[in-house]
């Protein structure tokens, strides 16, 4: 991360791996975008439901839907990280879960720990289980959907072994922490505002840095990135460092807005996760895609779950319908990747 | 071709090092594992008597609620004179995933396997399996098939505790409006065994007439998940008065929503809680009353249950009597059922009397 | 995933920063073993020796672990990921994965309660329960196949969307009252062996797989498929055609683990099975089939499903908590990954250095590809 001050209109050494075409009118340009669909059926989603049952965009209803969002949001903006470079991360419900508890038991054990320091610790200790994946990954060349299964286990194992039966309630947590997720700025939940700004700050950091750009070059064609001199096995462990930071974030979150942390806390949430950012059209085998995608995926799951309450629709049509999402991502993904293969045949064949 | 011929030798042999290094520490790994168990079972013998020993199997371990039950059973288990006590079980509440534990204990020879049922049906065959090597089987908490246990242990008459939480919300919501019921999982026998007397009794008995039950929701017994539900339920029926939550998990997690939104004090909350979990959304005012047994007395009679069982001084037929320490005397009821106690009321009052 | 350039890389890994010239053979470089020894020093016999040596040690240190019961327990207890591992073995080997797997099952589940609850003939939904599971896998075939859609995002979609199905089919709902003669039979044993009686159709699917993978012009292909797509479509193998089939014979073994797993336990419900596919993947990974393709045996995957069985009856016979467990097979399976690229990776060290000061002409550095 040491030269990520260095902007942009220096030549990078790799294509960035999709161009708008400069002919296109701007209103193509948007609809080309691989975020418009899920924006799109996010929009309509809400509308629709909305339109059905006002109480769904009442001032408690939007908070609460943006509150049930906050935590997978950061979850799915770490994943999109580590796909983009052609890996993927199963761990981070562990993560979570084992950060969660950390964050109970500091605020048990050490009265009157300020706040900041919590959040401080939670985010080195995710940190510090997401690098162990990434030097697993990156020192011993096992794909990381192997390597991270492992820890799914270790780490899950781990959490039971600490925690046992002990469990944290809301009530053992200052006022003032739990005050994060309740209270709102302008009508966001103050935690929520903290997902909007991470997903901001990695955005930048993803689509203006060389940093950013070399995940990009990586997942095309790990390869061709490392004859392109790019330090592909320092900056892939970095992504999978800074995925467990922000699972580690997340895990402190979810203490603040969960009533009990336990040994059992964010099982099951990895395939949420990767369906997130995979609905939030970022490919699956790397190269391409955006976190603001994944945060708009995230989004888009969490609020079908709430749409379909609020609708009274019987809720065992969710889980269908999140599979559903997810393989209609995949194919306009692939006709999309289609079509532009197409075009650039063609202005190929133009300019020869 | 040749290059592909090459690599492989050499990665054979490479690879065929490092898996005897891997075989050694997986070993290694086994043996620790053995010896850790081993350790703590050493002694124990089969069949004889007065040196019998007892298996608790929980829905699901680390859970509080079990961990509070599995205490006054392991206390029970020592009173009643068991060689040793255990307790095993999985991580997850899945149906399928105690069986794996009943048939280890069928094999290990234990004379009272005592269990929650997280599927009354899908341990059944293993528990008959166990009751042909001759283990005495208890079921305690949530019942299993009674076509293959001896006793159960209830916390309460069914009915009454039922009873109560009705009573509890109709007081706590003026005696009419929109009320909904937010369980654990769909299956779980005691809790459907519930909700259909709190379902009778507010369709037959007259003061309930202006109170409507418009939802029944799941939470799993899952934090998130119940929390989520209690969410739903909000924006769903906007015109809800109260929620009745029978498990420990879906309250604490429908007070935890209710304190930090605007239903707080508007939509009255009650069912089964502990009160450790509950005493600050009692003291906060999102909860008045709820209620429960003391858990502990639940695992301790179930151990006693076992003893007599194992000893032959019962059979699990109605009638039958049998001595649980310092519980006293205890019937086996119409069923072969075995209640432990009448369930208490919590509220700001004395909820601090108690530490469960 | 199919980029031409990338084809001659024998594993596509992350960092290769030194890929010198390999055609040469270097003259004290030891040769690849031949015959018997190979047989007997295989990883496959390596996974062998690991569980008979597993066996003898719970025998030892595990009262009543030797007993006829363990076996009938172990191997009820293993026969869904047993099952599931045959198909799973062959689509990994083709650099493909199937996640699907367990939501199939509890869709064949769910589909056999309600229409055994509305009164179907029992032969006619078992047959409904298989079938449901090829229409499945032929679902995935389709989109993996005939489409090309990466096979980890298409089946991570169809495992939601399977258990959707599942739960729309049958909701919160568990039906128990199937014939006991029929349940009876999915727990009845061989005799005094121990041994289920389920387990000779099992042995018998094992074998087909067996066969098929390693006898017959199809499974060599399917090797081949798993080196290079382009290598393989280049001698004869039809790419698409192989992948459809095997992902129809994922469904339908999914299918017949969902319903042992329904008669087994007599419960047919929307979450059986949940979680398995992890589960069935560790025990291939672990039984030594690569995740890049292209390696890996039957006898070998066999071998790791009955490992980590083992493990888990011999530690919960010995009471030892389920905590210990997925901690063992998480290190397990990253062990059996991690030690032997590690391994390589010191291998390939010495044998640069080695290259470099006999060949002092090669150039480090892969300025061979590009």
């Amino acid at each position: 991360m040491t030269d990520t001050v260095t902007s942009t209109p220096t030549p990078a050494p790799t294509p960035p791996p999709r161009k708008s075409r400069v002919g296109g009118s701007r209103l193509a340009a948007v609809l080309r975008l691989r975020e418009f669909p899920v924006a799109l059926a996010l929009i309509l989603l809400v509308l629709i439901t909305y339109a059905a049952n006002p109480l769904f965009l009442s001032p408690q209803g939007t908070k609460d839907l943006l509150l049930n969002a906050t935590i997978i949001i950061i979850l799915a903006v770490g994943q999109a990280i580590v796909i983009i470079t052609r890996n993927v991360d199963l761990s981070v419900g562990s993560i979570l879960g084992l950060v969660a508890f950390g964050t109970g038991s500091l605020f048990a054990n050490v009265p009157g720990i300020p706040i900041i320091a919590v959040f401080a610790v939670g985010l080195a200790f995710g940190a510090i289980l997401g690098a162990i994946n990434g030097l697993l990954v990156t020192l011993a060349r096992v794909p990381a959907l192997v390597i991270t299964l492992g820890t799914l286990y270790i780490y899950r194992g781990l959490n039971n072994a600490w925690a046992g039966g002990t469990q944290y309630f809301a009530g053992d947590r200052p006022d003032e922490f739990g005050a994060l997720s309740v209270d709102t700025i302008l009508g966001f939940p103050i935690i929520t505002l903290l997902a909007v700004l991470v997903v901001v700050i990695v955005a930048i950091v993803m689509a203006g840095t060389r940093a950013g750009r070399d995940l990009y070059a990586i997942g095309s064609d790990p390869d061709a990135a490392t004859l392109f001199g790019i330090p592909v096995g320092r900056r892939v462990f970095i992504a999978f460092a800074v995925n467990g930071l922000l699972a580690g974030l997340a895990g402190v979150l979810y203490a603040s807005r969960f009533n009990s942390v336990g040994a059992t806390t964010g099982t099951g949430l990895e395939l949420d996760v990767v369906a997130a950012a995979v609905v939030g059209g970022v490919a699956i085998f790397g190269g391409s895609g955006s976190v603001v995608g994944a945060a708009i995926g995230a989004l888009l799951l969490t609020t079908i779950t709430s749409a379909l309450t609020a609708l009274r629709v019987d809720k065992f049509w969710q889980q269908a319908i999140v599979g559903v999402l997810i393989l209609a991502a995949i194919i306009i993904d692939r006709v999309a990747s289609i079509r532009t293969a197409r075009r650039l045949r063609m202005s190929e064949a133009r300019d020869v | 071709m040749e290059l592909f011929r090459t690599r492989t030798g050499r990665a054979t042999r490479a690879r065929r090092i490092a898996t005897i290094a891997a075989s050694a520490a997986t070993i290694a790994l086994i043996a620790t594992g053995c010896a850790a168990g081993g350790g703590s079972e050493s002694g124990e013998g089969s069949g004889a008597e007065g040196d019998q020993t007892i298996t608790f199997i929980p829905k699901q371990l680390n859970n509080p609620y079990t961990d509070v039950v599995l205490g006054g059973g392991e206390e029970g288990a020592e009173e009643a004179g068991f060689a040793s006590s255990a307790v095993v079980g999985p991580l997850d509440a899945s149906a399928s995933s105690q069986v794996s534990f009943i048939n280890a204990e069928t094999q290990a020879g234990t004379n009272v396997i005592v269990i929650a049922a997280n599927d009354p049906d899908a341990v059944c065959s293993a528990l008959e399996e166990a009751r042909t090597g001759g283990a005495k089987i208890v079921a305690f908490d949530s019942d299993a098939n009674p076509d293959c246990r001896d006793v159960f242990i209830s916390q309460v008459v069914a009915k009454e505790v039922a009873l109560i939480q009705v009573e509890l919300i109709a007081e706590q919501i003026g005696g009419a409006g929109e009320i909904a019921i937010l369980s654990a999982t769909a299956n779980a026998t005691n809790q459907n065994e519930w909700i259909k007397f709190m379902e009778e009794e507010l369709a037959s008995n007259p003061d309930y007439a202006d109170i409507e039950l418009v939802a029944k929701v799941y939470g799993d017994d899952d934090d998130t998940k119940s929390f989520q539900e209690a969410q739903g339920l909000m924006q769903a029926y906007p015109n809800l008065k109260g929620i009745i939550s029978p498990t420990t998990v879906g309250i604490a997690a429908t007070a935890r929503y209710l304190s930090e939104s605007e239903y707080k004090g508007k939509v009255a909350l009650t069912g089964l809680g502990l009160p450790n979990e509950m005493r600050p959304f009692v003291k906060d005012g999102t909860v008045t009353e709820f209620a429960l047994w003391d858990p502990a007395q639940l695992g301790y009679v179930a151990a006693f249950a076992g003893k007599a069982l194992a000893d032959g001084d019962i059979t699990g037929a109605v009638g039958d009597t049998f001595e649980a320490g310092e519980l006293g005397e205890r019937e086996i009821e119409e069923g072969g059922i075995v209640i432990v106690g009448p369930p208490t009321v919590f509220n700001a009052d004395n909820i601090d009397d108690y530490d469960f | 995933m199919s980029d031409p350039r990338s084809t001659e890389t024998v594993e596509p890994t992350a960092t290769s920063t030194v890929s010198a010239d390999t055609t040469k053979t270097l003259r004290d470089e030891p040769r690849g073993r031949t015959g018997w020894a190979r047989i007997l020093l295989g990883r496959d016999a390596i996974m062998i020796y690991l569980l008979i040596a597993t066996i003898i040690i719970a025998m030892i240190s595990i009262p009543r672990f030797a007993s006829p019961v363990t076996v009938g327990f172990l191997l009820l207890d293993v026969i869904p990921v047993l099952l599931i591992a045959m198909p799973m073995t062959l689509i990994i080997i083709t650099g493909e994965i199937d996640l699907s797997v367990a939501s199939i099952a509890g869709l064949t589940s769910a589909l056999m309660g309600v229409l055994w609850q509305a009164g179907w003939d029992i032969g006619i939904v078992l047959v409904l329960g298989l079938v449901i599971g090829v229409l499945a896998g032929m679902f995935n075939g389709f989109l993996v196949a005939v489409f090309g859609l990466p096979s980890l995002a298409v089946t991570i979609g169809t495992l939601a969307l399977f258990r959707g199905l599942a739960l729309v089919v049958i909701g919160d709902n568990a039906v128990a009252n199937f014939p006991p003669e029929l349940t009876g039979f999915f727990t009845s044993k061989i005799g005094a062996t121990g041994i289920p009686t389920v387990m000779i159709g099992v042995v018998l699917i094992v074998a087909v797989f067996g066969v098929i993978l390693h006898f017959t012009p199809f499974g060599r292909g399917l090797y081949a498929l798993g080196f290079s797509t382009e290598a393989a479509r280049f001698v004869g193998i039809h790419v698409a055609r192989s992948k459809f089939w095997l992902y129809v014979a994922s469904g339908g073994v999914s299918a017949l683990a969902g319903i042992f797993w329904t008669l087994r336990y007599s419960s047919a419900r929307s979450d059986n099975a949940s979680g398995l596919e992890l589960a069935v993947i560790a025990a291939v990974l672990l039984g030594g089939v690569s995740i890049f393709g292209g390696k890996g045996s039957i006898p070998g995957v066999v071998a790791g499903v009955l490992l980590i069985g083992t493990i888990n009856y011999a530690l919960r016979l010995g009471r030892v908590s389920d905590v210990v467990l997925i901690i063992v097979t998480g290190t397990l399976l990253i062990a059996s990954v991690v030690a032997p690229s590690i391994f390589d990776a010191v291998k390939r060290r010495r044998h640069d250095r080695r290259v470099r000061r006999e060949l002092p002409q090669a150039q480090p550095s892969g300025s061979v590809s590009a």
